[in-house]
């Protein structure tokens, strides 16, 4: 055993030489208009070789190093606490979301400009999330091209704007709508579709859209995407330093203080935090509707559903209706947040995130979803120090969540008795 | 009560049912027995509309349900067991039973759950377990009892018997017949023909895809050809 340990240990040994000497060793130098590479100085090679001299030890002594491990007893005895009431947990739940949604709301006065900005982000992308948990989580059906829904609405708001002077609060609800309607339209080709077959097809309508938006120069602009987006209004208030609109006052001037840049931020913060907070409670009243049971039964089996007599057709449809109509709340915001939007916005690796989103968070979930937005969002911006290795941190993070969690952060809670152990 | 006149069902290109006519009349309890693969579930799926017949008609309380939708078929007193049970595992009891009164009020649901925990005490007993974690006799009364939820006037059972322990078998068919002194139409398919026959009013047999014999229960399980068949001799 131990002359393979030996060779297993000087294996890895290798493999981590192998690896980490050309990722942080190698160098490539602009010299003028020449690239040259440029090998590591001493004290990287140092590190290097600690390295894989630490991995060859730990391999080699593995065994002994675990059974020490675990033989030494865990701090925190099991917890032995009574189950809660179910009623008393979701009263003590409901009162820590109020409390988080009322910081939330007083937040943004206390912090800099672009933690407000970022935050803007996270609530639009848990919008996002919470809507496509609706189809995938709780419907079941697995849809990879969800992104074109947010373009919908996205575009709905740059183009009315563009050719029609549509305010963004009139734009909400048409965006919205028009995002639910392709929703609508998306569903009627794929309800006889499921799994694989389904995922394919709506991953070919998240790119049709894109394609179409990129292609369609005339009216959207093509690659150039549609700028100027107006900034919503409070009110007929803007927010910019000079009224742009005839008939609007500014906010500044108003309220009598002085002009400042983070007035908008933290408006259009606040609008995405009540627009994401009416998401989660409305598709959470939802979840307790019979339309949100029906979704359930049919994700779980969808022959008992039909022998119960519920219609596959209404059933589906009316997860990806509702499931777009919110995508396209998120565009709105989005592209009022941008000013500025083009088909970039709306590549696949959106909809993959947004996806890793309700998976991480725990399918169903709505309090998990919105965690794993916040950290699906938060965690890329924090490591901005590598940005590098961002996208490898990512998928390492998602590999090892399936492999630990794969029911995801908090899965949802059903209620259930817990059986006492017989004495 | 149900009535199938002349029906094929296909399966793409492959016909399944050659022109099968079978009757269900109210308040009786009639037994569809046959080997595997003869088409007893593909007979009970049309009733549903899922297949749709081909041709010939499918007539429910004297309408003409041949081109219904699966849902609509489902939700007019009408109501079936499906084979293995289909519970929703993830669900507790009283969740999977609110589940089978779906399209119901919920006082009226209230009034039914209990009458079906009056005939599952069993059910009543474990009414906030997690549905998937109960034993296969627990389930198969589980199943039974969500499709009672909708109150339906006719209920068709496929194949309850599969999988279970003989003493628990023998517990479904008394539910079995209990549920006809109650009224309501059992259109059961059967491979345990013994059990199926000896309870069942009338009986058919199905050979692949046509009706081969027609009688009462008790006829059919005297019969030699029968006994041949499917009771082992």
């Amino acid at each position: 055993m131990a002359a393979n340990n030996l060779k297993h240990a000087l294996f890895c040994a290798v493999v981590t030489l192998v690896i980490a000497y050309p990722i942080l060793g190698l160098n490539l130098e602009a010299q003028g208009i020449n690239v040259t590479l440029e090998g590591a100085d001493a004290s990287t090679v140092i590190s290097v070789l600690a390295a894989a001299v630490v991995v060859f030890l730990f391999q080699l002594f593995r065994d002994n190093i675990l059974s020490v491990l675990k033989s030494v007893p865990s701090p925190l005895p099991k917890s032995q606490k009574e189950p809660m009431a179910e009623n008393k947990r979701a009263r003590i739940e409901s009162w820590v979301l109020t409390g988080i949604v009322i910081l939330a709301l007083f937040w943004p006065f206390f912090v800099s400009r672009g933690a407000v900005d970022l935050a803007t982000l996270v609530l639009i992308y848990i919008m996002l999330a919470l809507g496509l948990n609706v189809v995938v989580g709780l419907a079941g059906l697995l849809d990879l091209g969800y992104v074109a829904f947010y373009a919908v609405g996205a575009y709905t708001f740059a183009l009315l704007s563009q050719y029609a002077g549509v305010s963004f609060w009139v734009a909400l609800p048409i965006g919205a709508c028009l995002a639910a309607l392709f929703g609508f339209t998306l569903g009627f080709p794929v309800l006889r579709l499921r799994g694989d077959y389904l995922a394919i097809v709506t991953l070919g309508f998240g790119e049709i859209i894109r394609i179409l938006l990129n292609n369609w120069t005339s009216l959207t602009g093509g690659p150039n995407g549609v700028g100027g987006i107006p900034d919503p209004t409070l009110f007929g208030m803007e927010f910019g330093r000079r009224v742009k609109e005839e008939g609007n006052v500014s906010f500044h001037e108003t309220f009598g203080i002085a002009y400042s840049g983070e007035h908008k931020v933290i408006f259009l913060y606040l609008i995405a935090l009540v627009l994401a907070v009416f998401t989660a409670l409305v598709i959470r009243r939802f979840m307790r509707m019979p339309v949100g049971r029906s979704w359930e039964a049919l994700r779980e089996d969808e022959i008992a559903a039909r022998s119960l007599g519920m219609s596959r057709t209404a059933v589906k449809l009316s997860a990806f209706t509702i499931g777009a109509f919110f995508a396209g709340f998120a565009g709105t915001v989005f592209a009022s947040k941008q000013g500025f939007i083009s088909p970039e916005s709306f590549v696949f690796l959106e909809s993959a995130i947004i996806l890793a989103i309700v998976v991480l968070g725990g399918m169903g979930s709505q309090i998990g979803v919105v965690l794993a937005a916040i950290a699906v969002t938060i965690l890329p911006e924090l490591a901005r120090e590598f940005s590098e290795y961002r996208m490898l941190i990512f998928g390492a993070a998602m590999v090892l969540m399936m492999i630990w969690r794969p029911q995801g952060l908090m899965p949802v809670r059903r209620i259930h008795i817990e059986l006492s152990k017989q004495e | 009560m149900l009535v199938l006149e002349d029906v094929h069902t296909h399966y793409g290109k492959i016909e399944a049912l050659h022109g099968v006519s079978v009757e269900v009349n109210k308040g009786e309890i009639v037994s569809l027995i046959g080997a595997n693969g003869a088409g007893k579930t593909t007979l009970l799926m049309t009733v549903c509309g899922n297949p749709q017949a081909s041709s010939g008609r499918v007539i429910l309380e004297g309408r003409d349900i041949t081109r219904a939708p699966t849902a609509e078929i489902m939700r007019s007193g009408i109501s079936i067991v499906p084979e293995g049970r289909r519970i929703f595992s993830g669900l507790t009891v009283e969740e999977n039973l609110f589940m089978g009164g779906f399209f119901n009020g919920k006082a009226e649901n209230r009034k039914t759950l209990e009458h079906v925990y009056e005939l599952f005490p069993r059910l009543k007993e474990r009414e906030l377990q997690r549905a998937g974690t109960m034993s296969g006799g627990e389930q198969q009364m589980l199943a039974i009892g969500r499709a009672l939820m909708s109150k339906p006037r006719m209920i068709i059972l496929d194949e309850p018997s599969l999988g279970l322990a003989p003493i628990i078998i023998q517990q479904i068919f008394e539910i079995i017949g209990h549920l006809r002194d109650e009224g309501i139409t059992v259109f059961l398919v059967e491979q345990n023909a013994h059990q199926a026959l000896n309870l069942a009013d009338r009986g058919y047999v199905l050979e692949t895809g046509r009706i081969r014999l027609q009688d009462t229960g008790k006829n059919l399980l005297a019969n030699p050809d029968v006994q041949n068949a499917y009771l082992g001799g």
